[in-house]
């Protein structure tokens, strides 16, 4: 076999597993449009301030703690004690269940029916207050997250491939859970919304406020249990993401990865988040493995853009979106 | 009534106020956003070193610092935004602490008579005296630390590196592309090959460029990376197992930020320097003794011998000295910023003066003049050891390629003079 075909392999593998990250953020987005028809800008943001809780909590690190020593000039900053990583991953889902409460009671709950551009500019204010907040609750510094995933190369996907074409692949150790977990949210969360009470009273919120609202759905309480779930999916890609590159404020910036994974996969469709996610990651690491080196290299962000646009032209709803039918 | 209101608002504002300092020094600092991990220990030890001077000498030359901190975020409009509301008052010098930024302000602090010092970073050819008139990046800039790069390749094999492949791991930027053409220039001289791996910002995915990596086995990787780019790179590097001693960052891919995600596996990467790391230095006792201790210190304390502390402490004291040779020059304490630019431009730094300082062997020895803003393009290797988490010096100061690097920087500010209509200094 060609060596450039079997390096074109590798990359495809490579490319499906980046794919699967992108997606675990895109999912974020699309939960939350689906739910409320908000774009939520700050879902970048979200997973970088789960990411941060949950490295504060494991780590012991006192919230705060350098306000409350420039106030009162103390000198505290841990507890003292380490929390086991699954405990400090529920802990950090109570602390984004209570954001996503907050989140509803202070601005959402006062928007019912606004027009989704206030919406959306109502997250782009979020995304501010909340990184500025993360930062005067766990400081600034990069943090190392280990939650016990393995990273590095996969040994025995290594020898396989060595076996089979001479030349082993390599393949994260970290990206095949990140694959694996995401298979598991994506199914939870389809079984949720299709099959659930709470799930379709979802969906029917998504489809018209004022109509759930006639037949008895609480807004408030989908919208919470939305946000959480959102928050949630923050958790698991800031994570991912965040086991990778070390907790760090350039987290929320994975938020422009997924852009062009909702324009392709559509804004309401929960697989269309994976298979955009696939497409772009794939595409994307195919196009600088062919082509890149040819044109100066670096085309990854630009080649997903473009073929979001692509798109976009000939598919505006995206892959998976619902048809827009505007009727006079 | 409203008179008087007014009258009295003024009257407490007055007496509220500190007697003006007569040395202003602004720091453009950023302690938030995607880069803050890197801007608060630079900012905290450059503001430590003037409130130390403050606190225990009384000032310089018996003039009080007035240190103003400017939040820029690391966004080039804000730095922009910061040098034009702080300018006024006297401004003595700039630190922007951002190509970006650099950039920007090279025309506005020319037109200005504001001196900037890019110390590493920046325009790389401002080194020309005779064009930049008012742009410093002593004691090294890019393209000598390009050059440092190669000579310690060079050095590890016993000087020939013909039959070597170099790959260039760079963040895809103005600043990434910086030593490019220094080290094509070198290729030319050395006989390596050099393959360019360009890194779209921010640099979160880089799989593409260390697969590759991994086909086409380079003996050396360099890297010209910033921020969460640095702790991705190296950790994927960790994880096609590269050996981490033919791994070279750059001075800004070279802090403990950039290794301490990898963890242990990090051990043994390498990144140039053009100062000494730790904190065993007389001037750290100074420093608890009168900033932290005092309660004055600039940040949470937390980042003293921290290689950016370190790195913004070396800048405030560059900084101090330029501001006592002007002091000597003109014979006045109450310098303005012209009689810094000729501080600045008789800088001579020696062992001598650094061990006064408590700074013993803490930077290379170098000589500013009107000619030469860069210095004498001295640097050195340092190494990660895990175990004891610090970066740890492994090669004593050595000068860049100057045959190669002199005839860069003049081919480059004179174009620059030819397309601005600069006449030329130091005739």
């Amino acid at each position: 076999m060609p060596e450039q075909f079997i390096w074109g392999m590798e990359v495809f593998a490579n490319g499906l597993m980046a794919g699967v990250l992108y997606a675990l953020v895109a999912l974020g987005f699309v939960l939350i449009y689906k739910a409320s028809g908000i774009f939520n800008f700050s879902q970048g943001v979200m997973a970088l301030f789960a990411a941060l809780t949950l490295v504060g909590i494991m780590e012991g690190q006192v919230p705060f703690s350098h306000l409350i020593n420039a106030v009162f000039g103390t000198e505290i900053h841990h507890f003292g004690w380490h929390v086991p990583a699954l405990a400090a991953i529920l802990l950090t889902m109570v602390v984004m269940v209570l954001l996503a409460w907050l989140v509803n009671y202070f601005i959402f709950r006062h928007l019912v029916n606004q027009e989704p551009i206030i919406l959306f500019m109502a997250t782009i204010g979020l995304a501010y207050f909340l990184e500025g907040f993360g930062d005067i609750m766990w400081g600034a510094d990069i943090k190392k997250l280990d939650v016990g995933l393995p990273q590095g190369i996969n040994g025995t996907i290594d020898e396989v491939t060595y076996n089979l074409f001479g030349y082993g692949f390599f393949i994260d150790n970290l990206d095949l859970w990140a694959t694996f977990i995401a298979i598991l949210l994506v199914v939870g969360l389809v079984l949720f919304a299709q099959y659930s009470k709470h799930g379709r009273a979802m969906r029917a919120v998504a489809d018209d406020h004022q109509a759930a609202l006639s037949v008895g759905i609480s807004l408030n309480f989908i919208w919470v249990m939305v946000w959480s779930l959102a928050g949630f999916v923050a958790l698991v890609a800031g994570i991912m993401w965040g086991t990778k590159s070390g907790v760090q404020f350039s987290l929320s910036l994975i938020a422009l990865k997924a852009l062009p994974v909702l324009m392709l996969g559509g804004f309401t469709s929960i697989p269309g988040a994976i298979v955009g996610g696939l497409l772009i990651g794939v595409g994307e690491k195919l196009f600088e493995f062919a082509i890149g080196g040819m044109i100066g290299g670096a085309t990854e962000n630009w080649f997903a853009y473009v073929l979001a646009l692509i798109f976009l032209v000939f598919r505006p709803q995206g892959l998976f979106g619902e048809k827009i039918i505007e009727r006079v | 009534m409203k008179m008087k209101l007014f009258g009295a608002i003024m009257a407490t504002a007055m007496a509220a106020a500190p007697a003006l300092a007569e040395l202003k020094v602004v720091d453009t600092s950023y302690r938030t956003g995607p880069y803050a991990a890197n801007g608060i220990p630079f900012s905290d030890g450059y503001q430590d070193y003037f409130t130390l001077l403050n606190e225990r000498d009384g000032g310089i030359g018996g003039e009080m610092i007035n240190l103003v901190e400017c939040e820029t975020g690391y966004n080039t409009e804000k730095g922009v935004e910061c040098y034009e509301s702080t300018k006024g008052g006297g401004s003595l010098v700039y630190q922007p602490l951002s190509t970006g930024i650099t950039y920007q302000l090279i025309p506005k602090a020319t037109a200005d008579g504001i001196p900037l010092h890019t110390m590493g970073y920046g325009r790389t050819s401002a080194k020309n005296g005779k064009v930049f008139e008012w742009v410093f990046n002593y004691p090294a800039n890019y393209w000598d630390g390009a050059s440092h790069a190669v000579t310690h390749i060079l050095n590890e094999n016993d000087g020939d590196i013909s039959d070597k492949t170099i790959a260039l791991v760079y963040h895809n930027s103005a600043y990434g592309k910086e030593p490019i053409r220094t080290l094509e220039k070198l290729s030319e001289k050395h006989g390596y090959d050099l393959t360019l791996l360009p890194v779209d910002h921010p640099g979160q995915e880089q799989k593409s460029q260390w697969l590759q990596i991994r086909r086409e086995k380079p003996d050396y990787v360099i890297m010209w990376g910033w921020g969460v780019m640095n702790q991705v790179a190296i950790q994927e590097a960790v994880n096609i197992r590269f050996p981490m001693e033919n791994f070279i960052g750059i001075w800004w891919s070279g802090s403990e930020n950039d290794v301490k995600p990898a963890g242990d596996r990090a051990n043994g990467y390498k990144a140039l320097t053009f100062h000494n790391l730790g904190s065993d230095y007389p001037v750290y006792d100074d420093i608890q003794k009168y900033v932290v201790e005092a309660g004055k210190a600039a940040g949470a304390g937390d980042q003293i011998g921290t290689v950016l502390y370190n790195r913004g402490m070396y800048a405030a004291m560059l900084a101090a000295e330029a501001i006592k040779t002007a002091q000597e020059i003109h014979g006045t304490a109450a310098i303005t910023p012209a009689q810094m630019r000729d501080g600045m431009e008789n800088l001579e730094m020696t062992e001598e003066k650094m061990a006064a300082l408590g700074l013993p062997n803490f930077g290379p020895e170098f000589k500013v003049s009107c000619e030469n803003h860069g210095g004498n393009g001295y640097g050195a290797v340092s190494q990660w050891n895990a175990e004891a988490g610090e970066f740890e010096l492994i090669t004593d100061y050595y000068q860049s390629d100057q045959e190669v690097l002199q005839a860069l920087v003049e081919e480059d500010s004179m174009a620059f003079a030819e397309e601005n209509g600069i006449e030329l200094r130091c005739q």
